[in-house]
């Protein structure tokens, strides 16, 4: 260093540049390291957890000891009493996650179309109140939400919770299909209607076509949203039949000594779907259609 | 990420403001505006979604303001200490967790803007805690603090001789920092997309001319970066707060509320209440005190997307 300082000229200071180019290397190599262990470490437990045997649980190794796929076939056999019914919930949170996908698409697609193309006067209602669901917070309202379902008779009925859901995966969808309807010419439902086409015609030979890249990012979301959603499902749901896997996945911490071999499997292929829906459609996903995941 | 080049960069709130600022436009599309039974038909299509709007949005408001309008309710929740404790715990919670996680989101977007191949390789990973589902990931990391057996107590006894604190069982202050850190370890790569989106909507020729000018690294973020992201970042806090405040899944899973009850927020304190003591009213009364920090919160909110979608 000092002499660099002493000759000067350009050669030495060059070589002070290069060296502060790889110390700045170094350092991002490094952070990268951090953030590659600081995002996997929970993962890393899971599956390690999930790999041994219950009582190997119980141990202070850091990794599998002998690592067995015992409880992942414990949990698609259902031979746990825990884990009676899992395929049933995995169904229930299936069903739960494509009719949510469905309805979402279905009423914004609908509402974004009145709103964005067609121009309905009073618009303005339809995003403020889009924009108020946005803002409040989901846990705050299902005090009141679970309230009123008890009143009509919808608790353990699985479509209670598919309602909430929409409710809250709607308003977001209405946004980003107004702004991704923006980009679309205007010129294709003049012509069409021009030729005598109903606006559900256009809705559906003009519209629906040239908003799938949307639909499919809004209907991942829908799905993320559904797969993350717990409290609801938590407050409606309790019976064997209409229960889903997030519940049954919590209610493993009411026994004494949970058994978190089987409690991690099962959380492991929960979590596949998602992940796999997520990364398979990750490039349709621009960081605005993500937004609404982190809704609470 | 991939979609995120060109011209549907742009920022993912400014999406959000401007769809909210159409209607605004007296731009009547449809030309000579809808005719006879066209009228007919928008409002059958809006009916869907303003009936859900009524039913559930409007409908529980109302229930929910008329479950929680007794004062006897907010003289019942002040009398309980554990109540006067998640006052605490939510701000602290709020202040702390929203505002470590989008600083670190923003300094990280940074990072993810150098053009390696590996960055990118990293930024995939670094993307997972949000993609796997927040309820067994909580679940991992609950087991991972346990002070006896988890991986963390592991790691310190097998590499280093340290016996691990005890994370979730006794300190009150620490089970709280550990479900701070469980929250900034889900939502913060999320975060950091958005920013990354932000950072990208910058023209290169901006970094390019105050280069020339001789500013150095640390300047150019100072007097390009950070005032062209300014507004975005305001957004963020101020959406990332009102998110939080209905975050129920972190801590219920990762302390559940404990040692003894000492690290509830507002929302699973409401929950308890409304559930666990099965006083819906009281519960309802709970996380309605939220809403003095709630309110001024949305209504910035609302005025920011409304008048400046994201400048950038």
């Amino acid at each position: 260093m000092s002499a660099s300082v002493a000759t000067g000229g350009v050669r030495p200071r060059r070589r002070n540049y290069r060296a502060r180019a790889w110390l700045i290397e170094a350092l991002c190599i490094l952070l990268g390291f951090v953030l590659v262990v600081w995002s996997v470490l929970p993962i890393y437990n899971m599956i390690m957890v999930a790999l041994q045997r219950h009582g190997d649980v119980f141990t202070s190794s850091t990794y599998p000891v002998n690592p067995t796929m015992n409880a992942f076939w414990v949990v698609v056999t259902e031979s746990f009493w825990y884990l009676e019914h899992f395929w049933h919930q995995y169904w229930n949170s299936l069903y739960m996650g494509a009719m949510t996908v469905f309805f979402t698409l279905l009423i914004a697609s609908l509402t974004s179309f009145a709103v964005g193309r067609m121009r309905i006067r009073h618009g303005w209602i339809v995003t403020n109140a889009a924009l108020l669901t946005y803002v409040i917070p989901a846990t705050f309202l299902s005090i009141p939400f679970y309230v009123i379902m008890t009143d009509y008779g919808m608790v353990n009925n699985i479509w209670a919770v598919i309602a909430s859901l929409v409710t809250f995966a709607t308003p977001y969808a209405i946004f980003i299909f107004l702004n991704y309807g923006a980009s679309i010419p205007m010129e294709l439902d003049e012509a069409a209607r021009i030729d005598g086409a109903s606006p559900l015609q256009v809705y559906w030979r003009i519209y629906l076509p040239l908003m799938a890249p949307a639909m499919v990012a809004v209907g991942t979301y829908a799905l993320l949203l559904s797969w993350n959603e717990f409290l609801y499902q938590y407050l409606l749901l309790s019976s064997d039949s209409s229960m889903t896997v997030a519940v049954a996945l919590a209610q493993f911490l009411n026994s004494d000594e949970s058994p978190w071999n089987l409690m991690m499997a099962t959380a492991i292929i929960y979590s596949l779907l998602p992940v796999a829906v997520y990364y398979m459609f990750r490039s349709k996903m621009s960081a605005g259609l993500t937004m609404g995941g982190v809704k609470g | 990420m991939d979609g995120m080049q060109g011209m549907q960069t742009a920022p993912a709130l400014s999406q959000a403001a401007r769809a909210y600022a159409l209607p605004q436009q007296r731009r009547r599309l449809w030309r000579g505006g809808l005719q006879g039974s066209e009228y007919t038909w928008a409002v059958a299509f809006c009916i869907p979604y303003m009936a859900i709007f009524l039913a559930f949005v409007i409908y529980p408001v109302l229930y929910g303001l008329w479950m929680g309008h007794s004062p006897a309710l907010y003289q019942q929740l002040w009398e309980d200490p554990i109540y006067r404790m998640s006052i605490v715990n939510t701000i602290v919670y709020l202040a702390v967790g929203v505002n470590v996680k989008l600083f670190f989101a923003l300094l990280l977007s940074g990072f993810f803007m150098r053009k390696r191949a590996w960055v990118k390789a990293v930024l995939v990973v670094f993307i997972l805690p949000w993609a796997v589902p927040a309820l067994p990931t909580f679940l991992s990391i609950h087991w991972m603090l346990n002070s006896q057996w988890g991986l963390l107590d592991n790691m310190m006894w097998n590499w280093f001789h340290i016996d691990g604190p005890q994370f979730l069982d006794t300190s009150r202050w620490l089970a709280l920092g550990s479900v701070i850190v469980s929250y900034i370890w889900k939502w913060m790569p999320f975060w950091t997309v958005i920013l990354l989106a932000g950072r990208m909507a910058i023209p290169q020729e901006l970094y390019e001319s105050a280069e020339v000018d001789g500013a150095s690294g640390i300047r150019q973020f100072t007097h390009v970066t950070f005032p062209l992201l300014a507004n975005l970042y305001l957004i963020c806090t101020l959406l990332s707060t009102i998110f939080t405040m209905g975050d129920f899944t972190t801590v219920y899973f990762v302390s559940g509320g404990g040692p003894a009850l000492t690290t509830n927020v507002l929302a699973t304190l409401g929950i308890r209440d409304a559930y666990t003591i099965a006083e819906p009213d009281l519960g309802m009364a709970a996380v309605m005190t939220a809403l003095p920090l709630l309110i001024p919160l949305v209504l910035i909110l609302m005025r920011k997307m409304r008048t400046a979608e994201v400048q950038l």
